[in-house]
């Protein structure tokens, strides 16, 4: 596997996919090692901005030239990305992060849950898991949905929305109850409270989850720990209990983060 | 064309040294740039037992910088003795551990700890903003910071760098105070403390609520630190604080450092350190200076 490079990526297709949701194709020789759940990092060309911003990869196209990234607007960075047309250039940081582990899937029957701008990330996790039944779960706020029918092609696909305007009314987990959905394994990517829902279901039944995480950071490549996690087993890296996400995650097995209350009492 | 200097008797091939806590023990950094280029790789903060640092969020962007408060997160010196030391080893550059703790016993622990082992130099972290107890509680006065830096002189075999707070009233009482206490060397500045208020969510945009500054947004407070505590001590000093470019190094030579530290901008640009070393050269053949040490404190 390469190494992890900075260069410059070429937009080759930009547009808007739901209220304040945007994506971006961008063709980058990065793409050759991309792989589900994984992330790049984009630099505004703001000077008054530093950092640059973490963003999931959506998608990676067959020829594994270009990357698909879908965002959501959050501030200064991410409103800059929502004005690049097609032949502009961005400075890109990649390929960071874990991903999610593919084959543990073979022969079972898997279960997606995206929430909100977590649904991104399922989408070439959908593409990549081979040989399973997939069940697709996707929690948005409102009728502004996005990557639906893309996900439609790759298994069954449920909807929950918070004001009820498609799909069930509420988040993901009451899909999960009211459909009576079981499986064998969970694969998710959501905001925190739909994570913790998630673990503890998974718990409940007995069923392993592959959760990804979020959080500020500054690097993306573990040098900074600003991103870190609180772990419930002392990890190679920090003997701390702190994993770095941008690093060691963002891809997490539910047993091995501590995001429940409980979890920080077992110690 | 000479770019090597001297600190202490140690000798760098260049004056380029990474900021510590921005470039870990330089395995996260060695995917992008040769360590071996590098003058020093200056280490993430190490006390005598491991830290978890602080909640988060631990970091949030601002005008041309950033805020941090990791809070000195560190897997203790064992680990970092066992580990990342023969890491280091592996790479022709100097290695300076940057030592950290809560009280004076702590800091002495560690030093021991270093003394036998293959570093080249300590960096005594007495100014990291963004810990409750020790830290920058020795650096804010100057008899304490006179008297941790003798006790650490006292004993330690390796040469003594003493990391100061830019968040003090007159810089140059800190210098010299670590200078009567035996210092080898000063390195300024550390980050200022700073806040951001998420106005959005109302919050405090860290968990912490304070956090250290960092980036370009501070070069201007940190190259004026640099002059004054130059010319108040004999004494070397490294000078570092939103260093992004080789004329950004050149600017703290010119105004007295006998090194650099590269810090933040090694997240915003992982190649930024060679090019700076890179930047340097061109400058010194463009310019036709023959040593690099002309250059420092040239400024007057």
């Amino acid at each position: 596997m390469l190494s992890k490079r900075k260069c410059e990526a070429k937009v080759i297709a930009a547009s808007k996919l739901a209220e304040n949701v945007f994506e971006l194709w961008l063709e980058t020789e990065l793409a050759e090692n991309a792989r589900a759940g994984c992330f790049i990092a984009l630099f505004p060309h703001d000077a008054s901005t530093l950092l640059p911003r973490p963003i999931s990869i959506c998608e990676v196209n067959e020829a594994k030239t270009a990357l698909r990234v879908v965002y959501r607007i959050a501030g200064k960075g991410t409103t800059e990305f929502s004005t690049y047309k097609a032949g502009d250039y961005v400075n890109i940081i990649g390929i960071l992060g874990n991903g999610y582990p593919l084959e543990e899937a073979e022969g079972k029957r898997v279960l997606l849950m995206g929430g909100g701008i977590g649904v991104p990330p399922i989408l070439e996790l959908a593409k990549s898991l081979k040989n399973c039944e997939k069940i697709i779960v996707l929690g948005y706020r409102d009728r502004e949905l996005f990557l639906k029918e893309d996900l439609e092609k790759y298994g069954k696909v449920y909807i929950a929305t918070e004001d009820g305007s498609v799909g069930i009314k509420g988040n993901v987990m009451d899909v999960i109850r009211e459909e009576k959905i079981n499986a064998d394994l969970i694969y998710t990517c959501g905001p925190m409270p739909m994570l913790r829902a998630i673990k503890r279901f998974a718990m409940e039944n007995g069923m392993k989850a592959y959760l990804s995480l979020e959080e500020r950071m500054a690097c993306g490549v573990g040098a900074c720990l600003g991103c870190v996690c609180k772990t419930t087993k002392k990890d190679h890296h920090s003997h701390v209990n702190n994993a770095r996400i941008c690093t060691d995650g963002p891809v997490f097995l539910a047993d091995d983060v501590a995001i429940l209350p409980e979890d920080m009492e077992e110690k | 064309m000479n770019t090597e200097v001297k600190i202490a008797g140690v000798s760098f091939k260049n004056p380029v040294m990474t900021a510590s806590g921005t470039f870990g023990s330089g395995m996260e950094y060695g995917e992008f740039v040769d360590l071996n280029k590098l003058g020093a790789v200056v280490t993430k903060g190490v006390a005598n037992v491991p830290w978890p640092g602080n909640p988060t969020p631990r970091v949030a962007e601002t005008y041309g910088g950033m805020l941090n408060a990791i809070g000195l997160q560190n897997p203790g010196i064992d680990v970092f003795l066992e580990r990342d030391v023969p890491f280091l080893q592996q790479y022709d550059t100097n290695i300076i551990v940057n030592v950290c703790g809560k009280t004076v016993e702590d800091y002495l622990d560690v030093v021991e700890r270093c003394n036998d082992t293959p570093i080249h130099m300590l960096e005594i972290n007495v100014s990291c903003p963004n810990v409750k107890e020790g830290a920058i509680a020795f650096g804010q006065k100057a008899d304490a910071l006179y008297d941790i830096t003798s006790r650490i002189k006292k004993i330690s075999k390796k040469p003594v760098i003493m990391k100061l707070s830019p968040n003090v009233t007159d810089i140059t009482e800190m210098a010299k105070a670590a200078e009567a206490g035996g210092a080898d060397a000063i390195s300024l500045i550390n980050t200022l403390t700073g806040m951001k208020i998420d106005v959005q969510r109302r919050c405090f945009a860290l968990a912490n609520k304070t956090g250290g500054l960092s980036g370009p947004a501070i070069k201007p407070v940190a190259v004026r630190m640099v002059y004054q505590a130059s010319h108040a001590v004999k004494i070397p000093v490294i000078g570092m604080g939103g260093i992004a470019t080789a004329e950004d190094a050149l600017e703290f030579i010119l105004a007295g450092a006998t090194a650099v530290s590269v810090g933040a901008m090694n997240f915003v640009n992982p190649y930024a350190t060679v090019e700076i070393i890179e930047g340097i050269e061109k400058y010194l053949q463009q310019h036709q200076i023959s040593d690099i040490n002309e250059l420092i404190g040239a400024v007057k």
